[in-house]
């Protein structure tokens, strides 16, 4: 019983790991139809922004728990500034195929790696101060870190932040009319633009906040953002390409079934995630929550 | 009258281009002993394991060559450069994977005169029959895969660096002597031939040393994965009385990171055999009885010799007071393995490549963590002697007690066999 019910922790809190990421990623391509690679390089960047600042903090005798803040201040400056950045380079290539949009993502991520080296270099930077700060908790047997559930409030929050504004504001029903129709929108008088620049700030931001949560569990070095990119595309691509309710889902299957693989059968842990996948595909090829495609004549 | 005359012309015309070529022999003999000998030298300088290992070996490639350039700097080696011809270092990225290294290695090849080189086991035995194929002189720094030399046998390939075996034979003898009364052991490892050899090997060693030990729990998570709650759920639910690593890198810090405050460290006593490189930044975070290596006689537990003294000091002051760890340590016992064989060879230029291989074999030298014997391999492997020691704070201080010394021959194979089959064997000599 201690057993399932530490399969059922460990996939919530990966799940929330993987959904804070991968929500990003859902939602331009969702608004833009850009499948973003450089995601991956957003991830990292937002974990060595949280690691310089919350360093810098610390190191000047500033209260430890306003760190949590600045890891928070962090991603939203990394949002601020690379996703306005990026969105106004990508303007050049919106209409291309999606396949053209991927490569150039790609390419924009192998520069971004590079780019990461040069300000940061390749030694890796540690901040784990915030991950103990709030004590453990004990559960079925097992000590988790208070924080680890903080993990899961941020991917509530997150989700259901973009979810509510969505659905009950006036400029996220705007953004709908984009989603659903770029041409009508701007035809409409919808400034379609100022709504992609939006869009892909917000989508770097919420990568950043994924990368920057993450920075006080992990060593921040070069190359972290690759095996999250990989993850969060399987995350999508299981519960269907732009949709919110999709990229929940596909966060928690991923994550419940990995958790089961480490606890009761190790050995496949990497296998299980693409077998589901796969089949996910088989039987849904455009994934769980895909909008069935409209015809345009 | 005539003959006379062109005789004269003749002898005019002899001792002319007898001057002339003793004048080109005078001018011309200086510049072919001051040529330098072209290293290249191939190590990751990005992705993940450039921090860890690659730049830290780039670094004390700078360091060593800088110090044998100037002539006299390196206690116990007092010809400059190369037995008097200067090094000059060409620097290749190792990342990107086999395909690319072979291909990297090929046109590398055609640029330097030697090349030196190497972290990852699946690059060094991609690249090992390339080497002999294009007749080139190469030095394997840090690869661990011991089929290199098990596997097949080379003329041109040397590895001063010795096998990933005596980690983990070492790290299961120190724990059957330490723990005698462990019963369970688990394992975290990447699931990749790296982690893979290393836990077979470690599992290995521990049945024969205790044959009633029973594996509680092997995890395998991906390569770079970052994020081991459910691992560490598993380790802390199996009830093993030691866990084994050998994650490296970032994985190995994380690892720390989050298996320390979820009390990993206090259940079980946790084994990481590439712990040092991270002990510089993360040795505080490392609680007290971890068990670290550092896949040599290596940084901490270094003999404190005159060579170490000197490295230690010429890299700290060169990298703003940042110790060498085990990667500087290899990088600088290849480049003093080459000199080594050179030297002894007499060799003035690489055309006596031959003369260098036969010099290089069996060869005995001093790195700065001791003697290294190339006593595997018909001579091209080098064996070396094993420490490891277990952590312990000093107020801010990261201390190591309980540090054993292993003799290269009881945590390596003897010559010709496969180090699976003498560990399977009971480690019969």
């Amino acid at each position: 019983m201690n057993e399932f019910l530490a399969v059922l922790v460990d996939g919530l809190i990966y799940s929330s790991w993987l959904f804070v990421i991968a929500l990003g990623l859902t939602l331009i391509y969702g608004v833009m139809k850009i499948l973003n690679m450089a995601h991956g390089s957003f991830y990292a960047l937002g974990a060595y922004a949280a690691a310089s600042m919350v360093g810098y903090w610390l190191n000047h005798g500033h209260a430890a728990m306003a760190s949590y803040g600045v890891l928070v201040v962090a991603a939203v400056l990394v949002g601020l500034i690379a996703g306005p950045l990026v969105e106004r380079g990508l303007r050049f290539m919106y209409g291309r195929d999606e396949m053209v949009l991927l490569l150039v993502t790609y390419a924009l991520f192998l520069i971004l790696e590079d780019v990461i080296k040069l300000i940061w270099g390749v030694n890796p930077y540690f901040v784990s101060e915030p991950y103990g700060l709030l004590g453990t908790l004990d559960f079925a047997g097992l000590t988790y870190p208070y924080y680890n559930l903080i993990l899961i409030g941020v991917a509530v929050l997150a989700g259901g932040a973009v979810t509510l504004v969505l659905q009950y504001t006036r400029q996220g029903k705007l953004l709908l009319a984009v989603i659903h129709d770029r041409e009508v929108s701007v035809a409409m008088g919808i400034n379609v633009s100022r709504f992609y620049l939006v869009t892909f700030t917000i989508g770097t931001a919420l990568a950043a906040i994924g990368g920057a949560v993450t920075a006080p569990t992990v060593s921040v070095v070069p190359g972290m953002g690759v095996e999250v990119i990989v993850l969060a595309f399987a995350v999508v691509v299981i519960g269907g390409l732009g949709s919110l309710q999709g990229a929940a889902l596909g966060a928690l299957i991923v994550g419940l079934v990995r958790s089961a693989a480490v606890h009761y059968l190790p050995q496949v842990e990497l296998f299980c995630i693409y077998t589901v996948m796969a089949l996910v595909l088989i039987f849904r090829p455009k994934g769980l929550f895909a909008a069935a495609d409209v015809r345009k004549i | 009258m005539q003959m006379q005359g062109n005789t004269s012309h003749v002898i005019r015309a002899l001792s002319f281009t007898f001057c002339l070529v003793l004048i080109l022999i005078l001018v011309v003999t200086p510049t072919v002993a001051q040529q330098p000998v072209r290293v290249g030298v191939v190590t990751f300088l990005s992705g993940a394991a450039a921090g860890p290992f690659g730049v830290p070996a780039k670094q004390a490639a700078e360091v060593v060559v800088e110090a044998l350039n100037s002539g006299g700097k390196v206690p116990g080696y007092p010809l400059k450069g190369l037995n008097g011809a200067p090094i000059e270092l060409v620097f290749v990225d190792e990342a990107g994977g086999t395909t690319k290294q072979v291909t990297e290695y090929r046109n590398l090849a055609q640029r330097v005169d030697l090349i030196i080189g190497y972290i990852s086991s699946g690059d060094c035995l991609a690249v090992a029959p390339v080497a002999d194929e294009l007749k080139k002189l190469t030095i394997f720094f840090d690869c661990g895969t011991p089929r290199v030399f098990e596997d097949a046998s080379y003329k041109y390939l040397f590895r001063t660096g010795a096998t990933a075996t005596m980690d983990n034979v070492a790290a299961a003898l120190y724990l059957a002597d330490a723990k005698p009364g462990l019963k369970k052991v688990a394992g975290i490892n990447q699931n990749y031939a790296w982690g893979q050899d290393s836990w077979n090997d470690f599992i290995a060693a521990m049945k024969v040393l205790k044959t009633n030990v029973e594996v509680a729990t092997a995890q395998w998570p991906q390569l770079l994965s970052g994020q081991y709650g459910a691992e560490i759920s598993a380790l802390l639910s199996s009830g093993a009385d030691v866990v084994h690593s050998s994650f490296w890198g970032g994985d190995m810090e994380a690892l720390v990171l989050q298996a320390s405050p979820r009390g990993l460290f206090k259940k079980s006593t946790v084994v990481l055999t590439c712990g040092e490189t991270g002990m510089y930044k993360l040795g505080n975070q490392v609680p007290d009885g971890t068990i670290i290596s550092a896949r040599g006689p290596f940084d901490m537990y270094a003999p404190d010799t005159e060579l170490n003294r000197w490295f230690r000091k010429a890299y700290m002051d060169k990298f703003g007071g940042v110790p060498p760890s085990y990667p500087s340590y290899k990088m600088a016992q290849a480049l003093l393995g080459l000199k080594s064989a050179w030297e002894k060879a007499k060799a003035k230029s690489p055309a006596d490549v031959d003369k260098v291989i036969a010099s290089f074999e069996h060869l005995s030298f001093e790195g700065p963590g001791g003697k290294v014997t190339m006593g595997l391999g018909k001579g091209h492997q080098a064996v070396q002697g094993m420490v490891i020691g277990t952590v312990k704070h000093e107020g801010s201080n990261v201390t190591y007690v309980n540090i054993k010394h292993y003799p290269a021959d009881k945590v390596t194979p003897p010559d010709g066999v496969k180090a699976e089959d003498w560990i399977k064997s009971g480690f019969k000599k």
